[in-house]
């Protein structure tokens, strides 16, 4: 037996739909079976992480056991009689959290198996949401995480290779709380939607788009690549809509399921996605594409860095502050998606872009009279927006690595 | 000055804007009134006028979107 990726295969589905039969029964009557839920957990990780080659397994053992020692361990610290607010120790507590993540991440680099100890699906969303327990408790926000709550939160199976990237607090009201009969039937009306739509968005389009339609266009692009400087064609255009079709319909078909299976279960898991190819600008868009990780780096990176330059009044200028932001959000972005040369020029391109919208909304606040707005521009503006997102995610898809250096 | 007055005018000083606040139940993150950066410094005014303590964790946008729901945290983080 293979070890089974969440929502691939429809024997994942059936599976799953199983052993959240009772739980839903459970729910429907007003009961929350804590016992079988953790039962239910368990399966499912070990059909997740257990099958065939057992490493993966033991990885994400060792990888939670070593965060929760962190994280509860900063806690104490947090809530000692004597314990200050140091900056140096939670400045540690991160670090240490990140270090199994950074090692998996540079392991690529060093073509060294022995050290992708920690290597697992899901590591990086695990890693999310460790960095913002530690960053809530140092803020006061979060005073209490019982062992078995971290666990839980941790190890929600719904959300636990790929996201949606939930916060402790609120998953905790969710979890704590059994929703009324109403209720209940809302969120399994709401999660029957999302599964539904889920299934088309994943396994109708994006199959068209990615396993029909993407190996063609990309065969039809390398084939004309020697027809003009930078290996140019109309078949490269066409690369980059499909891509980035498929990356759209795979990744929110994905979500779906993660946020459906969730509200089975009772928990209002956040949405990734608010349809985002109708985004006026590029603000807007990380404001519907992959929002809980956009939300994540603006909340516990941009959002930081700039009270932490303001109140030391590191710089005087405004502008300048949220441009370095940028920069430094979207390059951690570009390093966290992988050690490559195109995802780092993903993170620059998203940068130069933000700062280009920033500017371009401080000359329209000035010259708001000479500038027309109506429907017009409106859908010039999405058309915009739409194309340079399409064009960061050629960047993205490591094509034109494949087309100018292999 | 009372509470909103003083909120309304960190307001006008950070966005530029002059018609700010004219509804205190705007909302100021859907109308796109203030973004990330203008929230910080929104934030860093309100700790030095109104010496209260705001971390970035219990900035729920929900809580703090409008003139009204800021004063009313203002109003809770005095005490």
């Amino acid at each position: 037996m293979h070890n089974i990726t969440p929502y691939t295969s429809p024997t994942y589905f059936i599976y799953l739909l199983l052993f959240l039969l009772p739980i839903m029964i459970g729910l429907f009557y007003g009961k929350r079976f804590r016992v079988y839920e953790t039962f239910a957990t368990l399966v499912i990780l070990v059909i997740t992480f257990f099958g065939g080659n057992m490493s993966q397994g033991f990885s994400l053992i060792a990888y939670v056991l070593v965060e929760m020692i962190i994280v509860l361990g900063y806690l104490r610290y947090k809530r000692s009689p004597n314990g200050k607010n140091n900056f140096w120790v939670f400045f540690w507590a991160v670090i240490l959290a990140i270090i199994p993540l950074a090692i998996v991440k540079i392991d690529p680099l060093m073509n060294n198996a022995t050290i992708s100890l920690f290597a697992f699906m899901g590591i990086s969303y695990m890693t999310f949401k460790s960095v913002e327990m530690i960053m809530e408790i140092r803020d006061g926000a979060i005073k209490e995480i019982k062992p078995w709550e971290f666990l839980r939160f941790l190890l929600f199976f719904p959300t636990i290779t790929s996201g949606p990237i939930d916060r402790f607090r609120r998953f905790q009201k969710d979890v704590l709380n059994v929703p009324s009969r109403d209720e209940y039937i809302e969120l399994l009306k709401s999660g029957t939607n999302k599964l539904m739509l889920g299934l088309l968005y994943k396994f109708i389009i994006g199959y068209v788009f990615g396993t029909l339609l993407l190996p063609k266009v990309s065969l039809l692009a390398l084939s004309y690549r020697d027809q003009a400087p930078l290996g140019i064609s109309w078949a490269l255009l066409a690369y980059m809509y499909v891509y980035s079709m498929y990356l759209f319909f795979d990744f929110a078909g994905y979500s779906l399921f993660a946020v459906a299976i969730s509200n089975f279960m009772g928990v209002k898991t956040p949405m990734n996605f608010n349809r985002p190819f109708q985004s006026v600008n590029i603000k807007d868009f990380w404001n519907r594409w992959h929002m809980t990780l956009s939300f994540w780096f603006r909340d516990f990176i941009y959002m930081r860095l700039m009270f932490f330059m303001m109140k030391k009044k590191l710089i005087k200028s405004r502008i300048t502050m949220a441009n370095i932001g940028y920069v430094a959000l979207f390059l951690i972005m570009g390093f966290w998606h992988g050690e490559t040369w195109f995802y780092i020029v993903y993170g620059i391109f998203h940068a130069t872009a933000m700062i280009t919208n920033d500017a371009w909304l401080r000359f329209k606040k000035k010259h708001r009279q000479s500038i027309p707005s109506n429907k017009f521009t409106k859908c010039l503006a999405i058309f915009i927006t739409f194309n340079v997102v399409c064009f960061s995610f050629l960047i993205f898809s490591g094509f034109l690595n494949t087309l100018w250096f292999s | 000055m009372d509470v909103k007055t003083e909120i309304i005018d960190i307001l006008k000083d950070v966005t530029g804007l002059d018609n700010v606040g004219a509804d205190p139940d705007e909302d100021l993150f859907a109308d796109g009134i203030l973004d990330s950066m203008a929230t910080v410094e929104v934030l860093v005014t309100l700790q030095d006028k109104f010496d209260i303590e705001v971390p970035v964790s219990e900035f729920d946008r929900s809580q703090w979107s409008s003139v009204n729901k800021i004063a009313d945290r203002v109003g809770e983080l005095e005490n």
